[in-house]
């Protein structure tokens, strides 16, 4: 038994033994859980891949005269930000598009620019066009405004995640006879392609499944930086079937995330397009986990080969929100190149780079080693499996 | 001396139907391989050879193909990959048609292998990260 305190003493005494997470399953098998538990402190895990549910909030700082962006318009590059906060308050989304993009009405659309390149384009330090339409009030008269500006200058830059490492994925398939452009990539028709998008052994929330070290408030690195765990993502769903070892056997658990964008990096925020679906954004996340005890490293030490995906059909069940699997298939088969679905080879495609995410991995554990980042203790755990917990579809309900 | 090119042909419609690459082996002794070929009915159709023969017979064919009222181009698009914005997702892996995309099983590293490409463009499309790029 190790607290996280005494952890943080051995970091801070240069004694502290990390491993990530790929490292641990092969320490295990070497030492037996309980010599490997003793040896190591902490184990790093990290991913990286297109997410969605990602933006930045920022404050310009006030003009002179003052202007009030809140209820007017304000776009930076020509991607709207949303302005329903304080006078010079802007969030801005990883989907978010210029009006004038032709979206889906030249099928499939590209979306070359949008929200999460302007967050790639904002922290790799380019100047940025804000272009401001207000309304003027007597103690905000200015109705224009139209500069240059650039992160160093802004007052706060923060990114925040309000959902982020899904706890495993769906494995995109489609089973019709013509071409579809998915948020999970372009799936070529009679299963000629099979996409899936986790790190696996390496994610997260696979290597603590029932959130037992990671809370509200635990430091991570984020985006190049450091970050919080702000609170549970959205569409947290904890009571999902599992295996007996408490992997759940699709989407589960995620994290919202939170953190300075100004310290973040465009190595690990990469805005993306997606054909005929839309801009996102590519983020890079490294979570420690304490090995507090034998428990919290069996679980750390999972392999690719116990974690299990299933295979959905994005051109029929996933539109119509049906959730029947054509199969279910692990992670050691997804990274080996080719998945067997129904008596057909299928060659499978990543969203999520492995390699980028090992490249985080390694140095969330340089940053332990060197005394540049210690743990944090959660202040609140997630909700788990028995909480009762869960995510709920949309009841439509006629309006009068 | 053998001559040996990749070379992009296209149907019009009407000539969707004529057996030309029967004739290429027959006539001038050539011998091919097909990079890519979507030849429908009543479509126009697009076909990507390799052909290999004599000086003489390429010349012939070509001359040939021509004739038959093909329109014939070498394979000169030039597909490139950007090595700053590729972050080796592996996503455009499974759609390249001739391999020449792959990863390595145990970097995870994606790597284009150029010799192999028939600059068919598609990995332009499925890269969410713009990071494979053509030239005409």
């Amino acid at each position: 038994m190790k607290s996280i305190s005494e952890i943080n003493e051995k970091i801070k005494k240069g004694k502290v033994v990390v491993i990530t997470a790929e490292e641990a399953a092969g320490l295990v098998d070497k030492h037996g859980l309980k010599g490997a538990a003793r040896k190591v402190d902490v184990v790093t895990t990290a991913t990286f891949g297109p997410m969605c549910s990602s933006g930045i909030y920022f404050n310009t700082g006030h003009t002179k005269p003052r202007v009030k962006m809140g209820g007017g318009k304000a776009c930076l590059n020509d991607v709207p930000c949303y302005t329903g906060l304080a006078a010079v308050d802007l969030f801005l989304g990883a989907t978010a598009i210029p009006d004038q993009d032709p979206r889906n009405q030249v099928y499939p659309g590209e979306f070359k620019y949008g929200g999460g390149h302007v967050i790639e384009d904002l922290v790799g330090g380019k100047d940025l066009i804000l272009d401001v339409q207000a309304y003027g009030t007597d103690c905000y008269p200015r109705k224009e405004l139209k500069t240059q500006i650039n992160i160093k200058d802004l007052n706060e830059a923060v990114l925040f995640n309000i959902r982020n490492c899904y706890q495993n994925y769906n494995v995109a398939v489609n089973a019709s006879n013509k071409i579809i452009y998915t948020y999970m990539g372009v799936l070529q028709p009679r299963l000629g392609n099979a996409n899936y998008c986790s790190a696996a052994a390496l994610s997260p929330l696979l290597n603590d499944p029932l959130y037992k070290t990671i809370g509200v408030g635990t430091r991570i690195f984020l985006g190049g930086g450091i970050g919080y765990v702000s609170w549970w993502g959205t569409q947290h769903n904890p009571g999902v079937p599992r295996t007996k070892s408490g992997l759940p056997k699709c989407g589960a658990g995620t994290l919202a995330l939170i953190g300075d964008l100004k310290k973040m990096s465009p190595r690990f925020l990469i805005g993306t397009s997606m054909l005929g679906y839309g801009a996102s954004l590519s983020v890079g996340v490294g979570v420690p986990i304490p090995v507090l005890n034998e428990d919290v490293l069996r679980h750390a030490c999972v392999r690719d080969e116990d974690i299990v995906a299933p295979v959905v059909d994005y051109s029929g069940d996933y539109p119509n929100g049906k959730f029947e699997p054509l199969a279910y298939v692990n992670y050691a088969q997804l990274k080996s190149g080719s998945i067997r679905i129904g008596g057909k080879d299928v060659p499978t495609g990543s969203l999520s780079s492995l390699r980028r995410a090992r490249e985080i991995a390694e140095i969330l554990k340089k940053w332990i080693q060197t005394k540049k980042f210690f743990l944090s203790q959660p202040v609140a755990q997630l909700p788990s499996v028995n909480s009762g917990y869960k995510v709920k579809p949309l009841k439509e309900r006629p309006v009068e | 001396m053998i001559s040996k090119a990749k070379i992009v042909l296209h149907f019009p419609k009407n000539l969707v139907a004529q057996p030309v690459v029967y004739h290429l082996v027959k006539d001038f002794d050539m011998q091919f391989s097909i990079l890519k070929a979507e030849v429908n009915p009543d479509e126009e159709g697009l076909m990507v050879l390799e052909l290999t023969g004599t000086k003489e017979n390429y010349r012939k064919s070509l001359e040939y193909i021509k004739k038959a009222g093909l329109k014939v181009q070498p394979l000169s698009h030039d597909v490139s990959m950007d090595k700053t914005k590729c972050v080796d997702c592996t996503v455009c892996v499974p759609v390249c048609p001739t391999d020449a995309l792959d990863k390595d099983p145990e970097t995870f590293e994606v790597k284009f292998i150029k010799e192999q490409c028939i600059a068919c463009g598609i990995c332009l499309k499925v890269c969410p990260y713009g990071a494979m790029k053509i030239k005409f």
